[in-house]
């Protein structure tokens, strides 16, 4: 079974807040939850189907769904792979279209990490018994540095440098100043980059993401529904999904699951990485997508950072238009958790309702890339390739 | 430049069926790991299964030598600036450490290193790794 035209994106919604210190995470789920079915044309009533991960309150989707007034349900997901879990949610109401199982599937993700004052230097939320702990947490790691490591290792290996990671936050700054909901809209510069405080060596200040609240929601419908909302039908093509971890201890800091979600993602769909016309790359720090872009195979191993240099993810300027809503490095990132948003600037390209600035002409073909967790340990990995109709 | 090594203050180990050899070995001045009794492989973490064929494993002894993997200096998570790194040891496995006892600039990918111990709050000796 494929999930090939099986399955469509009728609904986008990106919560307009950065900072919500007056609501509830619950709220915003329902928030988000509300604008993407009236995106999409629907009602609660229309939801037999629904998606959410760990930034969801309570056990698992049951009080969600519950606050949330879903009383048709007859199917439920709750992976959660970080912030890849999203993408790997569209793909599961994909699969569940194509198997019967739910005709319109609802994904929410909200948080509220500015408002609680959580940062990247702050230790992962590890629960009892997580197997890997005792062996770690002696030493320190936090968010930054487990992607720091790749990075090193990689300026190691193949030269890449801290002027070329730059770059892809100079091309995110670029496409934010056109966002109004960004949380950073100043366009920056490499050496605005490289002054940035050091935060975790090679990684500055400014190769990092955004803390912000916020969220957002999909709806996923079956084709037959998707052909009488008056929304451009996008389609979902393709989809690809794993975890990688250390290996046993054969730790290789020199791929990210990117390399194993991405083909299978790019089999299903019947295309290439040099078909893409806009890639939405998750961008958890810029190393995250220097790696991700070489595991696609949009430029070989290695030749990541001759790739992103001199402005080539920049929409109008470079071969690969990325993040044109500015990104989690620039625009949002709520919940700590881009998945989300990854889709829904996809969705915007293929629609043809991303910001006239940064809109990539006729766009038809788009891809969607979620690494979450850490990259330089565990991380889950999903590639979504949607088109419009 | 130079980042001095700064002692920073190490939380209890976890101590459970999983660890607690390993902490014990570790107070003896002793690197250890599991080995499968089946395919007859190191890993590391150590498990109780084996993570290449599932087979039992056992204790064994590691010789504390190896070469960093990548190495990050992490100076803005706290007041005390610390290297995180991976050392891949000689007997093929890597490991998530600090590196200590050094001028962290001088830190380079591919350097020698050896195991030393720290002492964490409650007694037990945390491994970290030191230029050889
Ligand atoms: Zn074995």
């Amino acid at each position: 079974m494929t999930i090939k035209r099986k399955a469509c994106i009728a609904g986008a919604y990106e919560h307009p807040t950065r900072k919500a210190p007056d609501k509830t995470v619950a709220q915003l789920h329902a928030e988000c939850a509300r604008g993407a079915l009236a995106d999409a044309g629907l009602t609660l009533q229309d939801v037999d189907g629904y998606f959410c991960a760990g930034d969801a309150p309570g056990l698992g989707a049951n009080n969600m769904a519950d606050y949330l007034g879903l009383t048709k349900l007859r199917h439920i997901d709750t992976t959660d792979t970080g912030g890849s879990a999203y993408l790997i949610h569209v793909s599961h109401a994909a699969q569940a279209i194509a198997a019967g199982k739910c005709d319109v599937a609802l994904v929410t993700l909200a948080g509220r990490p500015r408002s609680e004052g959580s940062s990247g230097v702050a230790p992962r939320l590890v629960t009892a018994n997580t197997p890997d702990v005792p062996w770690e947490m002696p030493y320190s790691p936090v968010i930054v540095n487990m992607y720091a490591l790749a990075a090193a290792r990689h300026m190691h290996e193949y030269g890449t440098t801290s002027e070329q990671l730059a770059w892809i936050k100079v091309a995110a700054a670029a496409h934010a100043q056109h966002n109004p909901n960004a949380m950073l809209r100043e366009p920056v510069t490499v050496e605005e980059v490289l002054a940035s405080p050091m935060i975790s060596d090679p990684l500055h200040k400014l190769d990092c993401c955004v803390v912000s609240d916020g969220g957002g929601a999909l709806v996923v419908v079956r084709p037959e529904i998707a052909a009488r909302l008056k929304r451009p039908v996008v389609n979902i093509l393709g989809a690809g999904e794993t975890i990688k971890g250390q290996l046993g201890g054969h730790v290789d800091l020199t791929w990210s699951g990117a390399a194993i979600s991405g083909p299978i993602a790019f089999k299903e769909a019947g295309v290439s990485p040099a078909d893409i016309q806009y890639a939405s790359i998750y961008d958890s720090f810029t190393i995250t997508v220097l790696m991700q872009l070489e595991d696609l195979g949009f430029c070989k191993k290695g030749e990541g950072g001759r790739f992103v240099a001199d402005g080539n993810l920049i929409s109008g300027v470079g071969t690969l238009p990325f993040n044109t809503d500015g990104g989690g490095l620039c625009n949002n990132h709520p919940a700590n958790r881009g998945g989300i948003t990854k889709v829904i600037e996809a969705v915007r390209q293929l629609r043809g309702e991303a910001h006239p600035k940064v809109q990539v002409p006729d766009c038809t073909l788009a891809l969607a890339q979620g690494t979450g967790g850490l990259l330089g340990s565990r991380h889950g990995s999903a590639t979504l390739i949607m088109e419009r109709q | 430049m130079t980042t001095p090594y700064t002692e920073r203050p190490l939380a209890p180990v976890t101590v459970d069926a999983a660890t607690e050899h390993f902490w014990t070995q570790a107070k003896e001045g002793l690197l250890c790991t599991r080995r499968c009794t089946s395919c007859g492989e190191v890993h590391w973490y150590p498990r109780a299964l084996c993570p290449f064929c599932m087979g039992d494993t056992e204790w064994c002894s590691l010789s504390g030598l190896g070469t960093i993997y990548s190495v990050s200096v992490t100076r803005r998570a706290g007041p005390i600036a610390y290297a995180i790194a991976y050392v891949a040891l000689d007997e093929g496995i890597t490991l998530l450490t600090n590196i200590v006892d050094c001028d962290f600039d001088d830190l380079k990918i591919g350097q020698r290193v050896e195991v030393t111990f720290k002492p964490a709050e409650g007694g037990a000796m945390v491994p970290m790794f030191k230029p050889a």
